[in-house]
C-alpha cells in the first residue's frame, strides 16, 4: 500500500546534537547555494523587464524609471510566443499521453502480471536509459526526417521520446508496492485486467501520476537537439527552438537583445518552473532514485 | 486518499497460484500473456526508436553513406574503416574531443563533490527546508536554452560578472576567451544539473545507518571527519551513479557550445563531438563520418565509465 510516508523519503534525519558552529557552517553553505541557484533566475525576470539593458551592479536591483513590458513585445514580433507555445505544448503532450497510457500499462504488466519476456522487458527499460543520444542522432535522423518523411511534423518531433522509460521503471515501481492478493481477489470476481488497472491500481498510485507528468514533462519541454534536427518550419517549432534560433541569429539585430532573449527566456522557463513548485513534493528523491537506479 | 483507505479496509482472500489453473492454454506465453499485450507499445517503441538505430549507426558508419531523395535506389558501398579515418585524421575532430575531455574533467569533479556536501547539507537542516528544496532543483528543471540566455548577459564582455570582477575580469572575456570558453560551459552545466545530483545524494543519504554517526561521534569524531569517514563511503553506490549520469550527459554536449559560445568558438575552442557530428552529418551532408565520430565518442566514454567503476566501485 503506498502509505505516503514510506514511500516519501523521510528527509529528517532526527537531529542528533549538533554542535552550533556546525549549524551556523551548514546554514552559509545551502545559503550561498540557494542564492547561486536563484539569482540568474532573479536577474532573468529584471533583465527582461529593463528598457536599456544596465548590466552593472545597480541594474540587478529594480529600477522603476527602467522598467518596461516592450521586451515582451519585442521578442513576440520576432518568434511568435504563442505558436512556440502551442507547438511546445503538443510535442510535450503527445509524450505524456504516450508515457501515461503505453507506459503505465508496461509497468503494470512489469509490476503485477506473470508472463513470459517480462525479465527481458525489464532489463530493456533500464538499458535503453543509457543508451547515449549521439549515437541515435544521425540513425534517428535518416529514419524519422528522411525516410519516414516525418521532418516538420509534430509526429517526427514526438516519436524518439513517445514513452519515457524512466516513467515506466517508476510505474513498475509503484505497482510491485500494491499487494497481489487485491488482484487475484478481483480477478476471482470476474474484473478485467484493464478494469483491475483503471479502478484499483490507478487510483492507488496517484502520487506516482503526478511524479511521472513532472518529469515527463521536463523532458520534452526543454529539448532543444531533437526538434532542432527536425524542424526547419518556424510555424512548428517549439519554443526552446525557435527561442534558440533567435539567440544563435537575429539578437544581434535587435534594438534590445538581451531584454527581447530574457523576456522569451522566461515565458519558455514560467510553464515549467511553476508547474514545479506547485508540485514540488512530488519530485522527490525516492520516486526519481528509483526510476534512475531500477 | 478515500480509495486507499476502502481498499485497505477490505478482507483480501489470500488465493494461491490456483487461480490461474485454468487457464493453461496460457502457459507457453506465462500465466498472464496479457502482460504482453500491455508492454506490447512500449516493446515496439524501443525497437523502432533504440534498437534498430543502433544497429542502423554501425551500418551508416560503415558505408559510404550520404542522403538521397526517399525511395531512390542508390548505392552504399561497404568501405571498412574509411569513415573513422576520415573523423580521426580531422583536427577539428581531434580537437573536439580534448575539448569534451576538459569539459569532463571540471565538470565531473565539481558536480561530485558539490552535489555531495550539499546534500549532506541538506539533509541535516530543519529550517526553509522546502525553500532550499526547490531552489536547488529549479535550474535542472528549466530548459537549458532559457538559461543561456542569461549567463550570455551575465557572463558578457561587459556583463554583471566582469562588473564586479573589475580589473581581474579576463581578456578577451569568459565566453569568447579560447582559455576560458570551455570551463564556463563546464561550470554553466555543473550549475545546471546539479539538483539532479543533489536528489540522487539524497536518496544514498537516507541508506547510511545513523548508528554510524552515532558511533563516528563516540569516537571524538567531529562533522568534517565523520564526513569522510561515514558520509562518503556510505554514498558510494550513489557516487558511481553520478560519475556515471554525469559522464554520459557531459559527452552528450551539444546545446550549450552551439548557443553559449556561437557554435563552438571562438576557433573551435569549444567545439563538442555532437556539435561537429551535427555539423558534419547535418551541414555538410556526411552521415557516415558523423555516426562514426558517435560511435569513438561512444567508445571513449565507456571506457571512462569502466574505469570509474573500477576505481571508485566497491572494494570488497
Amino acid at each position: 500500500m503506498p502509505r505516503r510516508s514510506t514511500i516519501r523519503v523521510r528527509d529528517t534525519l532526527a537531529e542528533t546534537k549538533t554542535s552550533r558552529g556546525q549549524a551556523v557552517l551548514r546554514g552559509v553553505v545551502l545559503a550561498i547555494g540557494a542564492i547561486v541557484f536563484l539569482f540568474p533566475f532573479y536577474y532573468m525576470v529584471i533583465g527582461s523587464l529593463q528598457a536599456e539593458p544596465d548590466p552593472t551592479v545597480a541594474g540587478a536591483f529594480p529600477n522603476p524609471s527602467n522598467l518596461t513590458f516592450d521586451n515582451y513585445v519585442a521578442i513576440d514580433s520576432r518568434i511568435n510566443l504563442l505558436t512556440g507555445l502551442v507547438n511546445s505544448g503538443i510535442f510535450t503532450a503527445g509524450v505524456l499521453i504516450g508515457t501515461l497510457v503505453f507506459g503505465m500499462l508496461a509497468g503494470y504488466a512489469l509490476a503485477q502480471l506473470q508472463w513470459r519476456g517480462r525479465g527481458f522487458t525489464f532489463a530493456l527499460a533500464l538499458l535503453v536509459q543509457i543508451v547515449p543520444f549521439q549515437l541515435l542522432m544521425i540513425p534517428l535522423y535518416v529514419l524519422i526526417a528522411r525516410d519516414y518523411g516525418l521532418s516538420d511534423n509534430y509526429l517526427g518531433m514526438i516519436l524518439p521520446f513517445f514513452i519515457n522509460s524512466t516513467a515506466v521503471i517508476i510505474f513498475r515501481q509503484y505497482f510491485l508496492q500494491l499487494p497481489k492478493e487485491l488482484f487475484e481477489a478481483a480477478r476471482i470476481d470476474g474484473a478485467s485486467e484493464l478494469v483491475l488497472l483503471w479502478r484499483i491500481a490507478i487510483p492507488l498510485v496517484r502520487p506516482a501520476l503526478i511524479t511521472v507528468v513532472l518529469l515527463t514533462f521536463i523532458g520534452p519541454w526543454n529539448e532543444f537537439l531533437w526538434p532542432f534536427l527536425v524542424t526547419k518550419d518556424a510555424a512548428l517549432q517549439p519554443l526552446a527552438v525557435s527561442l534558440a534560433n533567435y539567440i544563435s541569429t537575429v539578437a544581434a539585430s535587435t534594438a534590445n537583445p538581451f531584454g527581447a532573449t530574457l523576456a522569451g527566456a522566461v515565458v519558455l522557463a514560467a510553464p515549467a518552473v511553476v508547474l514545479f513548485i506547485v508540485f514540488q513534493r512530488y519530485f522527490i528523491s525516492t520516486n526519481i532514485g528509483s526510476g534512475v537506479k531500477g | 486518499m478515500a480509495a486507499t483507505d476502502t481498499a485497505t479496509r477490505t478482507p483480501v482472500p489470500t488465493t494461491g497460484p490456483s487461480g490461474g489453473a485454468t487457464r493453461r492454454k496460457g502457459r507457453l506465453l506465462g500465466r498472464n500473456p496479457l502482460g504482453l499485450l500491455f508492454s506490447a507499445p512500449y516493446l515496439v517503441f524501443v525497437l523502432l526508436v533504440f534498437a534498430y538505430p543502433l544497429v542502423y549507426a554501425f551500418y551508416i558508419a560503415f558505408h559510404d553513406f550520404f542522403f538521397a531523395a526517399p525511395g531512390a535506389q542508390v548505392d552504399r558501398p561497404f568501405v571498412g574503416l574509411d569513415n573513422f579515418a576520415s573523423a580521426l585524421s580531422d583536427p577539428a575532430v581531434i580537437r573536439s574531443f580534448g575539448n569534451v575531455g576538459v569539459f569532463l574533467l571540471i565538470n565531473v569533479p565539481l558536480t561530485v563533490v558539490l552535489s555531495m556536501v550539499l546534500a549532506t547539507a541538506l539533509n541535516r537542516v530543519v529550517h526553509f527546508r522546502t525553500f532550499l528544496r526547490v531552489s536547488f532543483y529549479v535550474p535542472y528543471v528549466t530548459a537549458s536554452v532559457a538559461i543561456v540566455g542569461v549567463w550570455l548577459f551575465l557572463f558578457g564582455g561587459s556583463g554583471l560578472v566582469n562588473e564586479i570582477l573589475g580589473p581581474l575580469a579576463p581578456d578577451p572575456s569568459w565566453l569568447i576567451s579560447e582559455t576560458w570558453a570551455m570551463p564556463t560551459i563546464a561550470i554553466f552545466v555543473t550549475w545546471k544539473q546539479l539538483g539532479f545530483y543533489i536528489l540522487l545524494y539524497l536518496a544514498a543519504l537516507q541508506a547510511v545507518p545513523k548508528e554510524l554517526y552515532e558511533s563516528a561521534s563516540t569516537d571524538g569524531a567531529g562533522a568534517i571527519r565523520s564526513f569522510f569517514s561515514v558520509t562518503v563511503p556510505g554514498v558510494r553506490p550513489a557516487t558511481v551513479l553520478v560519475l556515471l549520469i554525469s559522464t554520459v550527459t557531459g559527452a552528450n554536449l551539444f546545446t550549450e557550445p552551439y548557443l553559449l559560445t556561437g557554435g563552438g568558438g571562438p576557433n573551435g575552442a569549444s567545439a563538442s563531438p555532437v556539435l561537429i557530428m551535427y555539423q558534419k552529418g547535418l551541414q555538410q551532408g556526411q552521415p557516415d563520418v558523423a555516426s562514426a565520430i558517435g560511435i569513438v565518442l561512444v567508445a571513449l566514454v565507456l571506457i571512462i565509465a569502466l574505469l570509474q567503476n573500477r576505481f571508485a566501485g566497491e572494494r570488497d
